[in-house]
């Protein structure tokens, strides 16, 4: 899936659960569910043409956000070639109903808020914040230089230090932000890719000078470089040689960092980027393929990594489409990394996965709107069986959240866990004939595509000829093109359009951060060992030219001595140079 | 056809970028492609030019307009940094459009320097479109 392709197992794969889908099963009788066929038949020829006879015509042509036709009623006849050993039990192979046994009875999903922003000294009060409210983990997002590998004081940071998430430039900078906050009780996410390796090795840093050993340190980075290519779009390097970084991490994280989980393979940013469920689900999985490769390659056995391997998906709207994403994508890692990947350990089978709720379904007109928006997907991503769970404040599509617009989205989640009921059962809309439908619906569907993909020359050879970018780029030029041509509704947007504007509070960013961090920097750079960065610079270049080395170990004492982030990512750009995609129109 | 009515109909060619430390984009590939199906010239800018890069490849490419897409909140700095860099290569008379996530109080002095549209996530294409080719032909009557 990874490099090369017309691997026999994909298209094999794909064809034998299509045909799978109308033999018969053995958890419904053939004759009742005859029955069911013909009492359907008869209904809908009397019962519900006489109601609708009126209707326009294609008042029946309903789809899913993804573009699957959809009946007006499921019946047992829609999943006849069901055998309830493809469903199974919470926690048991292959997990379509939970990864754990008892889901949320025994633990409900981690709240875990994203924020950053500022200073790392803002940064430091709001997470310290969110804590005193009651989450259970800690999210922290940077700013778009942070992402990129460029210091504050680079003349492409310019007016962009601290806008969208916290900078980053030293292992000082990190410092601040964790201040006050210990290491070893807390479990932190940080969202960042191209400088994964160099943000974990300022994170073991940091704990070092707390004297948390970093065999305790619990967290993750995303490191998800393929879905950077086909997605986000924050890259450093060429493909293959962030592909080494994320596999120098691997064998690094395996051995020094095991609580570590140094890869969150990411479907949100390739759903925001505008791409449907399905290929969400496809190309997600299909990167968690590749990673999977990437680690046989690097000489571990999946066992060894498989449970430090999370993903993250997106829950928008589409209710139950989204739910059967979630179950299919369980029931397709499992299924795939036992059978093709000749996985037993069970750890190494149950997909975790965090979920945020989309950013791109919030509507900057009538914003107060986004908070129902963000409560019906947040409820999707608990009855798909998340393990955590980011939902978005209702002035994102203005602004970074205010402290208020925050508080309601994390409330929005306590009243789901304590008031609604739903996670009393678990996985409660299992055997519903419409999502178990969908799931195998969806689940056929990213097969298919696996197939195309591995056909395509696989996942390397697909983003370089931009065959996935198109493919979601042309999937969001349709959707656009349905709100606009009124065969899709958005409250406030297309319908129920009120003309006046409604001023909400934003936060506001000044230039305080950007002078604030570029006088830091300065100060680090006076009072470091300029003689000793340097030597770690240089011990680090000789990492990166030599494919079989860790660079890791270099890189933890380059950072440790102050060495800045733009002078890490430096080096790299140096070895490697830098990557400009294919043309997308 | 007189000269000048032909000028006035010529296609309207379009650079599309995404000036800056931002890979948002999906809204500016959604409307490169629209518009393209309007019948304008489209070309794309890839990502992460700097605003000189932006300035020079619409000035080389001879394009009547300039629409730039940030999402990063960075549209302060980095579009009048555009609109002033094309002043300066001889691109004074390219139109320059802009859109995103756009704070009403930013919006009055980004039509000052006359970066106009503006829009933000949902908005229709017909109503951009629309806008561009009013700009652009304002612009062309000018001549």
């Amino acid at each position: 899936m990874l490099r090369g392709g017309e691997d026999p197992y994909w298209g094999k794969k794909a064809r034998s659960v299509v045909e799978g889908r109308s033999r018969k099963g053995t958890l419904y009788d053939a004759k009742a569910i005859e029955q069911v066929r013909e009492g359907l038949e008869q209904w809908e020829r009397t019962v519900y043409k006489e109601w609708t006879d009126n209707r326009p015509e294609g008042a029946d042509e309903v789809q899913t956000a993804s573009g699957i036709h959809v009946k007006p009623l499921y019946t047992p006849a829609d999943v006849s070639d069901a055998d309830y050993s493809s469903q199974g039990f919470p926690g048991v192979y292959p997990f379509l109903r939970g990864i754990y046994p008892d889901m949320y009875r025994g633990r409900l999903w981690t709240m875990r808020m994203f924020s950053g922003f500022g200073t790392p000294e803002d940064t430091n009060r709001r997470l310290k914040m969110l804590l005193g409210h009651g989450e259970t983990g800690l999210s922290i997002a940077f700013d778009m230089p942070t992402l990129y590998g460029y210091d504050c004081d680079h003349e492409r940071a310019h007016g962009e230090v601290g806008r969208c998430g916290v900078n980053v430039s030293s292992l000082r900078d990190m410092e601040v932000i964790f201040r006050g906050i210990p290491l070893g009780e807390v479990s932190t996410s940080m969202t960042i890719n191209a400088p994964a390796t160099v943000l974990t090795a300022m994170y073991a840093g940091v704990a070092k000078k707390q004297g948390v050993p970093m065999s305790r340190l619990r967290g993750t980075v995303q490191a998800d470089m393929l879905k950077e290519y086909i997605a986000q779009k924050e890259w450093a390097y060429p493909p293959e040689a962030h592909l080494r970084l994320v596999r120098d991490l691997m064998v690094f994280a395996t051995k020094e960092m095991p609580l570590w989980n140094y890869i969150s393979i990411s479907g949100y940013h390739i759903r925001e980027a505008g791409s449907s469920a399905v290929q969400e689900l496809a190309f997600t999985l299909a990167d968690g393929f590749g990673y999977v490769e990437l680690g046989l390659e690097a000489g571990l056995r999946v066992e060894q990594f498989a449970p430090r391997l999370s993903f993250f998906f997106n829950s928008t709207m589409d209710f139950f489409e989204e739910i059967a994403k979630f179950r299919a994508a369980r029931r397709i890692w499992a299924t795939v990394l036992r059978e093709k990947y000749g996985v037993k350990d069970k750890r190494s089978l149950h997909m975790r996965f965090h979920t945020q709720t989309s950013g791109a379904s919030l509507t900057w007109q009538q914003p107060l709107n986004n908070i129902v928006r963000t409560a019906i997907e947040a409820l999707a991503a608990v009855l798909g069986g998340t393990q955590s769970l980011h939902t978005n404040s209702y002035d994102e599509a203005w602004a970074l959240p205010t402290e208020q617009a925050v508080e309601v989205a994390l409330r929005t989640q306590q009243v789901i866990a304590e008031e609604s009921g739903v996670p009393k059962v678990i996985d409660p809309l299992g055997g519903s004939y419409y999502v178990e439908w969908l799931t195998a619906q969806l689940e056929e569907e990213a097969y298919k595509y696996f197939e195309r993909i591995d056909a395509a020359g696989g996942l390397l050879k697909a983003v370089k000829t931009g065959y996935l970018q198109r493919e979601i780029a042309e999937n969001s030029y349709r959707l656009s093109k349905r709100v606009e041509e009124g065969k899709d509704m958005v409250v406030g947007v297309n319908k129920y359009v009120k003309p006046e504007k409604e001023p909400i509070d934003t936060l506001k960013i000044d230039f305080r951060a950007q002078r604030a961090q570029t006088k830091r920097l300065a100060a680090v750079k006076r009072e470091r060992d300029e003689a000793k960065v340097r030597a770690a610079l240089a011990k680090l270049e000789k990492a990166f030219e030599n494919d079989d080395s860790n660079a890791m170990y270099p890189m933890l004492d380059a950072v440790m001595r102050y060495a800045t982030l733009g002078e890490v990512m430096g080096v790299g750009r140096k070895v490697w140079g830098s990557y400009k995609e294919p043309m997308l129109l | 056809m007189p000269r000048k009515t032909a000028a006035l109909q010529r296609k309207i060619r379009i650079l599309v970028a995404k000036p800056g430390l931002d890979g948002h984009d999906r809204g500016a590939l959604v409307l490169a492609r629209a518009f393209r199906d309007a019948g304008m010239e489209v070309i794309y800018s890839g990502l992460l030019p700097s605003p000189e890069q932006v300035a020079q490849m619409a000035v080389d490419e001879d394009v009547d307009v300039v629409a730039l897409s940030l999402l990063n909140g960075a549209h302060m700095t980095t579009f009048p940094k555009v609109k002033k860099l094309l002043e300066k290569k001889g691109g004074e008379k390219i139109v320059v459009v802009g859109g995103g996530i756009i704070p009403e109080e930013d919006k009055p002095k980004l039509r000052r320097l006359g970066i106009t549209g503006l829009y933000g996530p949902g908005s229709s294409f017909e109503e951009i479109v629309e806008h561009v080719r009013s700009r652009v032909s304002k612009e062309r009557r000018k001549d």
